[in-house]
């Protein structure tokens, strides 16, 4: 099990909830993801500062029916595919979150 | 000589296709009626145009086998480029350049990826799809090549306008979405009326043993769009904007996926 991994949604994507599912587009290749349910919650909470075990502890085991470890085995597949697209960033420290680095830019 | 400046004699002629002029220049005249005869029905003899697009031919022979465009954003203009031309384009100045053999389909291509450009800044975009206007509303049906885009335009009864059997134009009017005729055809090698009404359905097609109609909504209606949207700049911002438009349509026009036996009992079904 990865302690204390981050996770945050790139700047690089355009997002759209539809429903339960979130459809995801790379800006830099355009390619089209969509996640189902439970994805689209993990995908929601991604905001660079909470780890995704709490994530999951929190958002995903209170909802559906899942054993925690199981459930954290399963959002660690989810974000390191995500990551691999580029759409997700994962770290082992907290990360800025997105927008936070345009908006300390000078004026 | 001092004092002497050779000046070329241009032609013009004005290509009007979704309310936007844009004013085509060339020396030779021989390629400017070829464009006039190639758009008939979007010339406009208007001087009040958009943009500008100057076109230097180049000798028969030069192009290369390049099929792949490639459009980027560079120093504060589009630059576009396949086999067959090279053309620059500058938003802020409304002035473009094309470098072209004598082939009208090149001056085609550089019209779709200027108007898609266009289109998705305002919400709007070009979708390989064919179109008819019939009883005052549009009806899209979307492919890829071979899904029957023209083998239902070929169907149509006399009551439908034909907007196009290859490339449709999106426009956003405030929360309508309206289609309008284009001069971009396919196999039916004949331009589309110079039409325009708002969209009743999208259709994505798909040929079957008989004729039905499905809705597809949610994440399945905006992947099976954004399939079929044109889509050239990788530009990051382009893509948001195109996404974006992609969203709002699903959100705002049916979705349905027509399945349909090629023959003109499938016009019953759209009304």
């Amino acid at each position: 099990m990865k302690n204390n991994l981050y996770v945050a949604r790139s700047t690089a994507i355009a997002a759209r909830a539809l429903g339960d599912e979130t459809m995801v587009m790379s800006a830099s290749n355009s390619t089209l993801f969509t996640l189902n349910e439970v994805a689209s919650v993990i995908w929601e909470a991604a905001d660079g500062v909470t780890p995704l075990e709490q994530i999951v502890a929190n958002k995903v085991c209170t909802q559906y029916d899942i054993a925690p470890e199981v459930a954290l085995k399963n959002a660690e597949t989810l974000v390191e595919g995500l990551a691999e697209h580029g759409i997700l960033l994962l770290s082992n420290e907290p990360l800025a979150q997105p927008g936070s680095s345009r908006e300390e830019m000078p004026r | 000589m001092p004092g002497v400046t050779a000046v070329k004699q241009c032609s013009n002629v004005v290509v009007e296709i979704g309310g936007l002029p844009i004013r085509l220049q060339c020396d030779d005249p021989a390629f400017v009626r070829l464009i006039e005869e190639r758009y008939a029905g979007f010339v406009n003899s208007s001087s009040n145009v958009a943009f500008d697009f100057e076109i230097e031919l180049a000798p028969p022979g030069t192009e290369s086998g390049d099929e792949d465009v490639q459009v980027s954003w560079e120093s504060g203009r589009w630059l576009m480029e396949r086999g067959d031309f090279r053309a620059e384009w500058n938003p802020s100045t409304a002035r473009g350049r094309i470098q072209q053999t004598i082939n009208p389909y090149s001056l085609d291509s550089v019209l779709r990826i200027v108007h898609t450009l266009l289109l998705a800044r305002e919400g709007g975009f070009l979708l390989h799809a064919s179109s008819a206007i019939r009883n005052g509303r549009a009806f899209l049906f979307s492919g890829v090549s071979g899904a029957g885009k023209t083998t239902i335009a070929r169907l149509a009864p006399p009551d439908a306008s034909l907007l196009t059997d290859e490339i449709s134009y999106v426009t956003r009017l405030d929360s309508r979405y309206v289609a309008v005729g284009t001069p971009f055809f396919g196999e039916l090698g004949r331009v589309g009326e110079n039409l325009k009404a708002p969209i009743e359905v999208l259709y994505l097609l798909a040929k079957g043993p008989e004729n039905k109609i499905e809705p597809v909504e949610g994440a399945d209606a905006v992947r099976g769009l954004l399939e079929n949207i044109l889509f050239f700049a990788r530009d990051p911002e382009f893509v948001r904007m195109v996404f974006d438009s992609a969203c709002d349509f699903a959100a705002r026009v049916p979705i349905r996926r027509l399945t349909f036996v090629p023959d003109s009992s499938v016009w019953e079904l759209i009304v």
